[in-house]
């Protein structure tokens, strides 16, 4: 007997139609329509698609509620093995409806779920509470999502244990999983290396966290009357570091009066930071904040003003969300004291 | 850090040793520094030499702040 699985596609899937179609409301056929009947080729029989449902993408976007009921209803009835949905590609409401309908059928009915999508669909969002399959952005990818998301389904339905998400082609899900590479790290990293000199295409084991960007403010108009803050990353302290700010993973930043300080010395100022060598720093802190040249510059008339207060704390394996919380809070302050420009030093 | 102070209105310039990072996280104003633990001094150097090099690093940083830019600029000093 073989495992019985429902899929979930839209109108365009369905040859229905495509954008002027996307209201239909949602319907159930028997057996596979579309991408499904290369689930089931891909399948060989150990599992096939008993029912197909079909949900136009507006309808969905639009009566989520409803559709959801009537979906629910359905494979609720049909209990199936396993519920599928897409692949979605790149299609942006699609992708919301396979994320979103597979979420709804794990947590309310308790059947396991699978969807494929690109990774920059937002229906991507959920792919750390849904399984989700890494495709290309077009539905020209299907021929290699359909099998990835075949494999994938029919270990679900075994109960197999999952292998990482790089061996098993979901999208990373938080879940670490442990396993043997086939090379030792030196030899991938110099392979790496050596892809990345040649312009080839490589594959980071460590990908770094997406940033989201801020467009740039106008320039300074005229420096001469402008007031400038100083804040630095390189955790530039009062002597013996009063606030005790940690020398990595910051819990906090400090604010310093520079008053009447014309030069940072080594007698009265330091650094907290523990990610580098502090030698150079704390012989002349004025190597990680300027402060003597500023002053002349002041005194010049070149700017307006060197602000009065300095912010600093370490970024040391500091947390991002604390580096942003630090520096949200202290950038009122500098607005509030009408500081027209800050520059930020960084180790 | 530079981005929340950007965000706030504040033009921000970002003085550091490894520009790409400044990249990544997104700062628009950028200098290239010395070294990591003495970004804007040189140990080798003299007091005076040293103070001169600062100096001409703080001048680009002006500079950068004085720039309009529509998009991450890396703003080299002349040492």
């Amino acid at each position: 007997m073989s495992f019985r699985v429902v899929h979930y596609i839209n109108q365009f899937f369905a040859q229905i139609g495509g954008e002027e179609m996307a209201h239909v409301a949602p319907e159930k056929r028997e057996g596979p329509v579309g991408p499904g009947a290369a689930l089931n080729t891909a399948w060989k029989g150990e599992a096939e698609v008993v029912t197909t449902i079909i949900c136009g993408d507006s309808y969905f976007a639009e009566h989520e509620k409803d559709a959801k009921e009537q979906i629910l209803a359905w494979v609720k009835e049909l209990n199936p093995d396993l519920f599928i949905a897409g692949p979605a590609f790149n299609a942006g409401r699609y992708g919301y409806a396979c994320a979103n309908i597979c979420k709804a059928v794990q947590d309310e009915l308790g059947i396991k779920v699978l969807t494929g999508m690109y990774e920059e669909n937002p229906g991507a969002d959920l792919k750390e509470k849904v399984l989700m399959v890494a495709t290309t952005n077009s539905a020209a990818g299907m021929r290699k999502a359909a099998p990835t998301m075949a494999a994938l389904a029919l270990k679900l339905m075994k109960g197999e244990e999952l292998g990482a998400s790089c061996e098993d082609g979901y999208m990373p899900n938080g879940v670490r999983r442990n396993f043997f590479e086939k090379e030792r790290g030196s030899t991938r990293a110099v392979k790496m290396l050596l892809n990345k000199l040649a312009g080839k295409p490589f594959t980071t084991e460590y990908p770094m966290p997406s940033f989201d960007r801020v467009p740039p403010n106008p320039a300074v108009k005229d420096l001469s009357k402008a007031t400038i803050a100083l804040c630095t990353s390189g955790g530039i302290v009062p002597k013996g570091n009063p606030d005790h700010i940690e020398s990595s993973s910051a819990s906090h930043y400090g604010e310093y009066d520079i008053t009447g300080v014309m030069d940072l010395t080594s007698d009265k100022y330091e650094t907290a930071h523990g990610g580098y060598d502090p030698v150079y720093a704390n012989e002349d802190p004025d190597r990680v904040l300027p402060v003597d040249v500023m002053r002349d510059l002041e005194k010049e008339g070149k700017i307006g003003k060197l602000h009065n207060l300095f912010y600093t704390t370490v970024g040391n394996g500091t947390a991002v969300a604390s580096a942003k919380k630090f520096a949200a809070e202290y950038a009122q302050k500098l607005l509030s004291a009408g500081v027209d420009a800050v520059i930020m030093t960084s180790t | 850090m530079v981005k929340e102070i950007e965000r706030a209105g504040i033009p921000v310039v970002h003085m550091c040793t490894v520009t790409p990072i400044s990249m990544t996280v997104g700062a628009n104003r950028i200098v290239p520094t010395i070294a990591i633990p003495h970004p804007l001094g040189n140990p080798a150097l003299t007091h005076e030499e040293e103070k001169v090099l600062r100096r001409k690093l703080v001048e680009t940083a002006l500079q950068a702040l004085t720039t309009e830019v529509e998009d991450q600029t890396i703003f080299e000093p002349k040492l």
